[in-house]
């Protein structure tokens, strides 16, 4: 995978400093969240669900983007950052959100850790099918613990404390978005941090050439582990914060299902960036609930022609195309 | 005793049906490098095309079968040119988004022009019955499929390793550079193996439809079954795909039968151990 829009090109183009680029990115999607609560009043529930799963996109972006891992799996860390804030929740009497996202982070941190070793091992291939296997074994196993998990009917009945105490979790989901528009804000300020750290840097530099940064003495497998435990942390909190809005977690949190659109949504936004995930979340699940409320079936019709065409026009995504058409418009200029 | 001697059936059965779809795939990946996430969904074209041409059109179970496999070739054939060809030799993920497109695409296509309920293929009548092996009666379906298994394997075999054709196409296989260079045209090759992997889907998915039932989903839902014999068997391996489809299929019979409850379960966590083990597969190569 080429990589042409790395932040070091950024710098020696004469673009502007890197923290500032941040602020101003973060926010515009804090204007833009903040404007959706106004404009779209009615549709609360999907801007929160969409907020939910751009926190697994940008996740899934760290271990694609940053460190060449090819997994079809990574819903089993979001799913796994779910169930356990949701049994957290009914079982040890913990409501207070907070509280119940970072243990959703723990987690999700932990399974990472977890997928992380399975995955690491090999590449290409084998790794897309150890993926598979991952999730698909994580969801057996939350379909037979039925216990803990509730089985194939799901947990439901977790009864979230309000937030500081004052705005609950109601019918209209006003204090579930800005929530979640606050947890995207908090995660995208700690992503900014870590994609611009040196950190971020070797992970991409083992992704391109491992052979090298080897050569430089540096022990690759322990590093993109860290990478893989910060990527469980933000899946889990996007499971929590799934969990906080609907008071349900289903099977589906878990599915090869959410893994592959997971990752469509990634590549339709652009891998790599952190804005691409965010602006591929939010395209892909307003086309899907617009046309999915005409039929579900030509959805399928048309994520499948969308998915194509990406590949053939785009094949950077959303990113890589705003990307080419800034650097038409400066050498024109 | 009895119900060893149907478990084993079974399983062998399951694992021949599973062998056809998924030896396509595998020559796929290991000659073209290409992560075909569609061709579940030629596997699920030759079940429509197969079911449509018995009970609508009103042609014999063979016939229905032949006219599957001629249908979805038809079918698969531009898209080589139009689609596949745009992804040789790029990273993992531009292959796994285009195929899954495809998958998506045909998911809803089929859905839309036969709707959603689940086909069947009526058997001829000297399939239905069983047949009397002298000690024991086996289901005649049951043998055609293993019947089936066995020519397709000893045909690819023949093919691939007392044939000139499959002299080079092994060389390109192992080291496309080098044969290549010593003048095999290696992309000539892809064409036919596109070809003869969509054949042989649609062949496995019409045969296989008692083990694999046609419906709009089959398209995704048995490929990480096919991936799973691909990564198992190594890629390119006719042997291997062949061993990791009967392994895998006699796991997933006898845990079906046994232990119900837990028979997926068991099933992943094998694959898992097995892939952790042996990266390269059984008997796939080291790259």
């Amino acid at each position: 995978m080429t990589m042409r829009h790395t932040p070091l090109s950024d710098a020696a183009r004469g673009a502007w400093p890197a923290y500032k680029r941040d602020a101003v990115g973060i926010l515009v999607v804090l204007a833009g969240g903040i404007a959706g609560y106004f404009l779209f009043p009615d549709s609360l529930a999907l801007l929160t669900r969409i907020v939910s799963i751009a926190l697994l996109v940008l996740s899934l972006d760290l271990v694609v983007g940053f460190c060449g891992v090819a997994t079809l799996g990574h819903a089993a860390l979001y799913g796994i950052g779910a169930y356990a804030a949701g049994i957290v929740c009914l079982r040890a009497g913990i409501t207070d959100p907070f509280l119940l996202v970072l243990i959703g982070a723990a987690a999700g941190a932990v399974a990472g850790i977890v997928m992380g070793a399975v995955l690491l091992r090999t590449h290409g291939l084998p790794q897309l099918v150890l993926s598979i296997a991952f999730v698909q074994l994580v969801q057996e196993g939350a379909n037979k613990a039925s216990a803990y998990t509730g089985g194939s009917d799901g947990l439901a009945g977790m009864m979230p404390a309000p937030i500081f105490g004052v705005f609950a979790f109601d019918l209209w989901g006003r204090s579930a978005y800005l929530f979640a528009i606050f947890l995207l804000v908090v995660v995208l300020m700690i992503l900014a941090i870590v994609a611009r750290s040196p950190f971020a840097m070797l992970c991409r530099g083992a992704k391109e050439d491992p052979v090298r940064v080897e050569a430089l003495g540096v022990a690759i497998r322990p590093e993109l582990l860290r990478m893989y435990a910060i990527s469980g942390a933000i899946a889990g909190v996007g499971g929590a914060l799934g969990m906080l809005a609907t008071q349900v977690v289903g099977l589906d949190g878990v599915s090869f299902e959410l893994s592959a659109n997971s990752l469509v949504m990634l590549a339709l936004g652009g891998v790599g960036s952190l804005y691409g995930a965010l602006g591929g979340t939010v395209v892909f699940m307003m086309v899907e609930h617009m046309v999915a409320a005409i039929n579900p079936f030509h959805w399928m019709t048309v994520i499948g022609g969308l998915m194509i065409g990406v590949v053939l026009v785009a094949p950077r995504g959303l990113a890589g195309a705003v990307d080419d058409i800034k650097r038409r418009s400066e050498t024109r200029r | 005793m009895v119900t060893f001697f149907s478990i084993a059936v079974d399983a062998v059965a399951y694992g021949m049906a599973l062998f056809i779809i998924c030896i396509g795939l595998s020559l796929m990946m290991g000659l073209m490098r290409v992560v075909n996430l569609a061709h579940g969904a030629f596997a699920m074209i030759g079940g429509y095309l197969a079911s449509y041409a018995t009970m609508q059109l009103g042609f014999g179970y063979f016939a229905g079968i032949a006219l599957a496999v001629l249908g979805t070739t038809l079918i698969a054939l531009p898209l080589e040119p139009l689609l596949y060809r745009r992804i040789y030799g790029k990273p993992e993920l531009m292959q796994v988004l285009m195929t899954v497109g495809i998958a998506f695409a045909a998911i809803g296509i089929v859905n839309y022009l036969m709707g959603p309920t689940l086909k069947t293929i009526p058997l001829p009548p000297i399939l239905a019955t069983p047949v009397d092996l002298g000690f024991r009666s086996i289901a005649g379906h049951r043998l055609f499929v293993i019947a089936s298994g066995v020519v397709v394997v000893a045909a690819l075999w023949i093919a691939i390793e007392y044939t000139t054709l499959g002299v080079k196409l092994r060389a390109a296989i192992e080291k496309p550079d080098m044969a290549r260079a010593l003048g095999v045209r290696t992309s000539a090759y892809f064409l036919g193996c596109y070809v003869v992997a969509t054949a042989l889907a649609a062949f496995g998915g019409a045969v296989g439809a008692e083990f694999l039932p046609i419906e709009p989903f089959h398209a995704l839902r048995y490929i990480v079954t096919f991936l799973v014999v691909v990564s198992v068997g190594g890629a390119g391996s006719i042997l291997g795909s062949l061993f990791a489809c009967l392994l895998l299929g006699a796991i997933d019979v006898t845990g079906r039968y046994l232990m119900p409850d837990f028979g997926n379960f068991f099933f992943y966590l094998c694959v898992i151990v097995v892939i952790f083990a042996y990266p390269n597969g059984l008997m796939g190569r080291a790259r």
